[in-house]
């Protein structure tokens, strides 16, 4: 297993010691040296991988593990999401997954010992139609019934929370209420990872960037090469060598049907580019996160000052993460119907990330027909805001060989039960 | 934006189109078992690479026809070929 190392804890007074002493801080992780076997090889260095990583050690004692990205940690969608938390879903099983991963994220600070910026800021969807607002309704309903602090409020009152937005009734999109939650936020993305990585390396997990996963080995399968069905995994072939592990967990995002096929399991899964851009900052002006499922846009100021905004993922699937001079034209004209007063509001840069979006929006996690091959994929558009959780139920699911039960209504057989997860009412945009 | 050549109406923005995924062969329904079919109706190749689907010239014509696309790069190849959301890849 891998050597802990000592970890230099982040403190007021620590930064000031240094500070005044002129000592530099040491590497926040290791690079060792790959091994050429591990218990658990987690591929894909993003948030969800690496809280896999944290708890399978911190909370199931299983700590020789290694984490393989083909980039650096972080670079997926886990540093291209716009930031945003929340738990007001529209399924009793979504809204009890999303909250406990709020109540993580909630005291992440804490407990990883990292400045997360985690800001409660409050949550806006706004409904621009009846049936919108019935949805709302419907979400604020089965949100209270499971103690979520959500409810639906009319315009004078979101004008109180956020006075730029245009409330008149003679607009195309007029506003006409909104579904208000006080505990969603926003939190520092690269923090998250930045911190998840710094805890597991700490409890002796290796972490492996610009390791490119070309082969997932399988035996005793019914497809060639011993993959597929009623085979287990043996381990991974990488761009740095081959890997001895008994256990490969999938945490791949946008890439995961590429590498779930090198295990012959095929994913209900289509890959989508989402688009997101920031602008010069401002003063802040914008308190809350506000969203619109009409408008297809989502919008949040940083502390910076810059708003960043981001749209519904692209109609036609691509592995291309370039941006399009068509989302930013719409995603202007749709923000100006909200706020009219930011015409003059210069766009400082746009991106794409990959989403792996599922036919129900819900994620597909746990075991597979491959034994010891796990996946946790299948995170469209909401995979952020669900990383600790799925880090805390992914790692329980290894260390059990099982399925959760707050996972459980994501398992990959729901598809051929026939028993999907329907969220897409409350994740389609809104974030 | 992607340029998507309809054989009945020339090359039109995508946005005139709607985009309806991977072609695959239906299974007969009154044959396929239940995990033929919902293998039909979910899973899915996904390859980053050459990929045959179907489109719907839905401002256009209103026909649906197939397309070879690189899902990386955006390139096209081979001419569309005429096709029916169900029919056979």
């Amino acid at each position: 297993m891998g050597k802990s190392s000592k970890l230099a804890r982040y403190s007021a007074a620590g930064l000031f010691w240094r500070g005044i002493r002129k000592q530099s801080w040491p590497r926040v992780w290791r690079q060792p040296a790959m091994k050429s076997t591990y218990d658990v090889v987690i591929i894909g260095g993003g948030v969800h991988g690496l809280a896999t990583a944290f708890y399978l050690a911190s909370n199931h004692g299983i700590n020789d593990v290694a984490v393989v990205d083909k980039a650096y940690l972080g670079s997926g969608g886990s540093g291209r999401n716009t930031a945003i938390v929340r738990s007001n879903y529209l399924t009793p099983e979504g809204v009890a997954f999303y909250d406990r991963s709020l109540d993580l994220y909630n005291s992440m600070s804490a407990d990883l010992n990292i400045n997360v910026m985690f800001s409660e800021r409050g949550h806006l969807t706004l409904a621009h139609t009846d049936s919108a607002l019935r949805t709302m309704n419907w979400r604020a309903e089965v949100n209270k019934l499971q103690d979520i602090n959500s409810s639906l409020i009319a315009p004078e009152e979101i004008k109180k929370l956020a006075p730029s937005l245009d409330i008149s009734t003679d607009t195309r999109y007029p506003i006409l209420g909104a579904l208000y939650h006080p505990p969603g936020g926003t939190i520092r993305h690269d923090a998250v990872v930045w911190g998840y990585a710094r805890a597991a390396d700490s409890h002796g997990v290796d972490l492996h960037q610009q390791t490119e996963v070309l082969d997932i080995l399988c035996e005793g399968g019914e497809g060639p090469e011993g993959k597929g069905a009623g085979g287990r995994v043996i381990g991974v072939r990488t761009n740095q060598g081959d890997i001895h592990a008994p256990v490969v967990v999938n945490c791949t995002a946008g890439w995961a049907s590429q590498l779930s096929n090198m295990a012959g399991v095929r994913l209900p899964i289509t890959t989508h580019p989402l688009q997101a851009a920031v602008t010069e900052p401002t003063k802040t002006f914008l308190p809350t996160v506000v969203v619109s499922g009409s408008l297809h846009v989502y919008v949040s100021q940083t502390d910076r000052g810059e708003l960043v905004f981001g749209a519904s993922v692209d109609p036609v699937a691509t592995y291309d993460q370039r941006g399009t001079l068509q989302f930013t034209e719409e995603l202007a004209g749709h923000v100006l119907e909200l706020m009219p007063g930011l015409s003059k509001m210069r766009l400082m840069r746009q991106w794409a990330g990959l989403c792996d979006m599922t036919p129900d929006y819900s994620p597909v996690m746990g075991p597979t027909q491959v034994d010891g091959y796990f996946v946790d994929v299948g995170w469209g558009t909401y995979g952020f805001k669900a990383g600790p959780v799925s880090g805390e139920q992914m790692a329980a699911s290894v260390a059990n060989n099982n399925l959760p039960e707050l996972i459980a209504p994501f398992a990959l057989s729901r598809f051929t039960e026939g028993v999907l997860v329907g969220e897409k009412g409350a994740a389609a945009v809104g974030h | 934006m992607l340029l998507v050549p309809c054989p009945n109406c020339g090359p039109r923005n995508a946005t005139d189109m709607n985009y309806r995924g991977e072609a695959h062969s239906r299974p007969d329904p009154d044959a396929a078992t239940k995990e033929e079919w919902r293998t039909y109706l979910y899973l899915r190749d996904n390859p980053s690479g050459w990929l045959r689907e179907n489109w719907y010239c839905s401002s256009g014509c209103r026909r649906h026809f197939q397309l070879e696309r690189h899902t990386l790069t955006g390139e096209l190849r081979n001419p569309p070929l005429p096709g029916r959301k169900t029919a056979g890849a």
